[in-house]
């Protein structure tokens, strides 16, 4: 149990690092990039587009207990969703709330 | 040190209409349940949101500590899955970079950087003076950062209680949340057109490489989007 308990600490430990790896070069990186440079504005599309790429993933190809929701059923909650948070002049209580609700229903009753 | 004004101000972000609460809540509430199932205990669930603070990160540290990954090979997939973090703090630290304010701010509020936090102190920055932006994000991440942490708690201890339908309900609300706030970041043509050509690509990559199809893909459809924002 020890050498069990002693391992997942190192899997945390690694996990953080990997982690904080990232956001670390990213301010020394920061330190010469002024705001107003091309070079920023290219990191900013591609800051977007990757959490773009990102949420698109978890929805299509997704990672853990979501795999168990039809894709079609994913597709339809995500996007009833949308429209509620546009419809209600940008809430976001009511599309996350409703979203929980919506999948976990239709998952188990379709 | 640190302007309670400003930080307060950030911290009050976790309230109100726009609130990352219930996404941040929902999320990490399944994963301190996750965490819980694979065998952590409590103070190691605990430990893991408090250094780690990224969801897809502890999502695959969990999928391969089930599987018996090695060390490095745990190390390789979360760096990889967690790379995105490196253009987000680009894009957002210049905004907030200050001579007047003192350097371990900005290496210590990095580890903040996740994306509900990132996408509030996109849209608010402009209201805030460069000099106290720091302090301000540094109140945001706080909260969202204690929300993640009380949750994971609440997640561990309420893991008998959850069944497989309560999770795969929770889980539909980070992207859910998530894709509201981009929707609502389509301010211009260029962010517009990175978000929706990021969506894209993005899956599309995942039949080339599905480990590396969010940063091909993002890499790629963010230089088009740049570089057709700045034809126009």
């Amino acid at each position: 149990m020890s050498e069990m308990s002693s391992n997942i600490i190192l899997v945390i430990l690694v996990t953080s690092f990997a982690t904080y790896l990232s956001r670390f070069l990213g301010v020394v990186s920061s330190e010469k990039i002024d705001e107003t440079s091309k070079l920023f504005k290219w990191f900013n599309c591609i800051a977007y587009s990757i959490l773009a790429a990102l949420i698109a993933r978890i929805v299509i190809f997704p990672y853990g207990v979501l795999q168990d929701a039809d894709l079609w059923l994913r597709l339809f909650v995500v996007i009833i969703c949308v429209i509620v948070y546009l419809l209600s002049k940008k809430n976001l209580v009511y599309p996350t709330v409703l979203s929980a609700i919506l999948l976990a229903l239709l998952n188990n009753y379709l | 040190m640190i302007n309670s004004k400003y930080f307060f101000k950030g911290f009050k972000s976790i309230k109100g209409i726009d609130s990352p609460a219930l996404a941040l809540g929902a999320s990490f509430i399944a994963i301190g349940a996750l965490l819980k199932n694979i065998g952590f205990n409590l103070e190691q669930s605990i430990f893991s949101t408090f250094l780690t603070y990224a969801l897809p990160g502890s999502l695959v540290m969990a999928e391969s500590f089930i599987v018996g990954a090695s060390l490095i090979n745990i190390f390789l997939a979360v760096w990889l899955v967690n790379a995105r973090l490196y253009p987000m703090t680009v894009s957002l630290m210049p905004l907030l970079l200050h001579k007047s304010q003192p350097r371990w701010k900005y290496y210590l509020s990095c580890h903040f950087i996740a994306v509900s936090a990132w996408l509030i102190m996109k849209s608010n920055y402009q209201s805030i003076e460069k000099k106290h932006r720091i302090d301000f994000w540094i109140g945001i991440g706080t909260g969202t950062w204690s929300i993640a942490i009380i949750s994971t708690v609440i997640g561990f201890l309420a893991a008998d209680y959850l069944n497989k339908d309560m999770m795969i309900g929770l889980a539909i609300v980070n992207p859910v949340y998530f894709g509201c706030m981009m929707v609502g970041a389509m301010k211009n043509l260029q962010i517009s057109l990175s978000i929706i050509l990021g969506a894209i690509l993005g899956p599309a990559f995942f039949f080339i490489s599905p480990e590396w199809s969010i940063l091909y893909g993002g890499v790629l459809a963010g230089t088009i989007a740049y570089f057709v924002g700045e034809l126009k």
